[in-house]
């Protein structure tokens, strides 16, 4: 077996330092402490994802921002691609959290969505 | 009159008020800013509440989980509403200043805490130099970033790699800003490994241990900062000045609970938490006095704090109970939690009432780094649990639990073996 990667898990606090090891079988995974540890390893090998989260401006002078994320994971490469998309949004309407802000953003079949709720009026 | 007054309507505070009422508690909530949610509203990134939701919540998120709980309950909440005084009589009056109701009175059978905590500035770490423009806190920072839509600096500095620097110096590098780098004075970072990952190594951002700002430059605004190289006792070294050009200075050097109301009411203060010493019940040395969340000591994790909210009322619930059907409170004998010093930072709770079947949840950190350490509980002078450690660093906090343990005597924790960092 020959350990192809070593990193930091970052999908929870725990932060285990796991190994990717690849043989003629396929991969294997050590120093994980949970089952998604091993899907992290393997895709921070052939294709790193990130969740994005950021705020789009808003009309409301109140409340000039609403804070964003990413549905789920986006590849790592388009993470300034997605900010710069973010960037171009402005809020002008009341949204609650889990409303879709922008849909299928940079064509990566990932929506944005409102982690926040719009509580000022115009 | 109230049964419970909670002052503070963050995560533990939003817990504490939900819990109290769930026990039959007339509850006010008193939250100083416009909006509920604390410092959570701010928090945009993800990581909150995997304990206790199974998922990645961003701050907001997790904040409008109990905020649209709280929406159906008849907690009354007060919301741009400031705390001045608190005086001890029968039982508490509390003034309170707001916009609508000028100054107003509001008698209370408990009081509990979840003021949160403050960020610590530079004047307390002795950053010599001039006084220019440019110079946050990561908390603010974030909050000019977050909530204002500034960008508060175009080329900055990080003094401290606590979780908030790290999670800044990614939120401004995604926001157009370049960050330099993140200077540590000690050698180690002092925030999550994930964090170190996902905000540093992701953008290339240098993390420099051992190494501290020790001057700032510039008249109206920043122009640069200078750092030094320090040793073990953080001691800047001769000799190893680089002054680096920048228009920012974000300082994360540590978080201090917020406890005037704590001093006021005269409650007993641990040095080592920098918050009250509570019992297993949450209650401070002032009977009917509750404290939880980063007000009580500061928290990782913002599940332990909602689970401290939740402690904090349902005994404060059960204290005014009592007080209202004019009952004694239980009469009970305490003890003090031992540590050694020399391997703990502290332990939380700090005191624990005797009794029998006791469920308590601790909360611990470690001195220093400790790989392969054992930590060893002794109830009554004899080791009752224990469990060995791979990693146990000063940033991580460890939860223990007890469950239906008898505590008649003393209550020991004690670190042994294991390497040093």
């Amino acid at each position: 077996m020959t350990p192809v990667l070593s990193t930091t898990c970052i999908l929870c606090p725990n932060g285990c330092e796991v190994t990717l090891h690849r043989d003629e079988k396929g991969y294997s995974v050590t120093g994980n402490r949970c089952k998604k540890g091993i899907a992290f390893a393997v895709d921070e090998h052939e294709a790193p994802k990130r969740m994005v989260t950021s705020t789009v401006k808003t009309v409301y002078k109140n409340q000039p921002r609403l804070s964003v994320k990413t549905a789920s994971p986006i590849p790592k490469g388009q993470v300034m691609a997605v900010m710069d998309a973010i960037n171009k949004v402005t809020v002008d309407r009341s949204l609650d959290r889990g409303a879709v802000v922008i849909e299928d953003v940079c064509g990566l079949g990932v929506d944005v969505v409102a982690t926040g709720r719009i509580w000022a009026a115009l | 009159m109230y049964d419970v007054v909670v002052v503070g309507g963050g995560p533990a505070g939003m817990s504490a008020a939900m819990a109290a009422y769930e026990k039959g508690s007339r509850v006010l909530l008193i939250e100083r800013e416009n909006h509920l949610g604390g410092i959570l509203k701010q928090c945009i990134h993800d990581g909150f509440g995997l304990l206790r939701y199974g998922e990645m919540l961003t701050g907001p998120e997790y904040a409008l989980m109990d905020m649209e709980a709280l929406e159906k309950t008849g907690i009354d909440v007060k919301r741009a509403t400031f705390v001045t005084d608190v005086g001890r009589g029968e039982d508490f009056e509390l003034t309170l200043v707001n916009g609508e109701e000028s100054i107003v009175k509001v008698a209370t059978r408990a009081i509990i805490l979840a003021n949160g905590c403050r960020e610590r500035t530079a004047k307390q770490i002795f950053i010599n130099g001039t006084r220019p423009a440019g110079v946050y806190t990561a908390g603010t920072a974030q909050y000019l970033v977050n909530m204002d839509g500034y960008l508060p600096c175009k080329r900055c500095v990080i003094l401290g790699s606590g979780d908030i620097g790290l999670i800044m110096a990614r939120r401004l590098t995604l926001e157009g800003a370049e960050v330099v780098g993140v200077y540590e004075a000690k050698d180690s970072p002092s925030g999550l490994r994930r964090n170190v990952v996902q905000c540093l190594e992701d953008y290339n951002i240098p993390l420099h241990l051992s190494r501290t700002v020790t001057r700032v430059y510039g008249r109206s605004r920043v122009e640069a900062v200078e750092v030094m190289a320090v040793d073990e006792a953080m001691t800047p070294i001769e000799g190893t000045e680089e002054v680096v050009a920048c228009d920012g200075v974000i300082l994360s050097v540590g978080l201090i609970p917020e406890n005037e109301l704590a001093e006021t009411l005269g409650a007993a203060m641990d040095g080592h938490t920098k918050g009250p010493l509570v019992n297993q019940d949450l209650m401070t040395s002032v009977p009917g006095v509750f404290s939880c969340g980063n007000a009580l000591h500061v928290n990782d994790l913002v599940d332990y704090v909602s689970e401290s909210g939740q402690i904090a009322g349902s005994s404060a619930a059960a204290y005014a109970a009592n007080r209202k059907n004019a009952k004694h409170q239980p009469e009970t004998a305490w003890t003090k939690v031992h540590y050694d010093e020399k391997d703990f930072l502290y332990v939380l709770p700090q005191r624990i009432r005797y009794g029998e079947e006791q469920s308590i949840d601790f909360y611990v950190r470690v001195r220093s780094e400790r790989k392969n350490a054992t930590l060893a509980v002794d109830v009554d002078g004899s080791e009752i649990q224990k469990k060995k450690y791979r990693q146990l660093s000063p940033p991580e906090m460890e939860k223990i639990s007890l469950k239906k343990v008898g505590i008649h005597k003393a209550i020991q924790f004690r670190l042994e073996g294991g390497d040093r960092g």
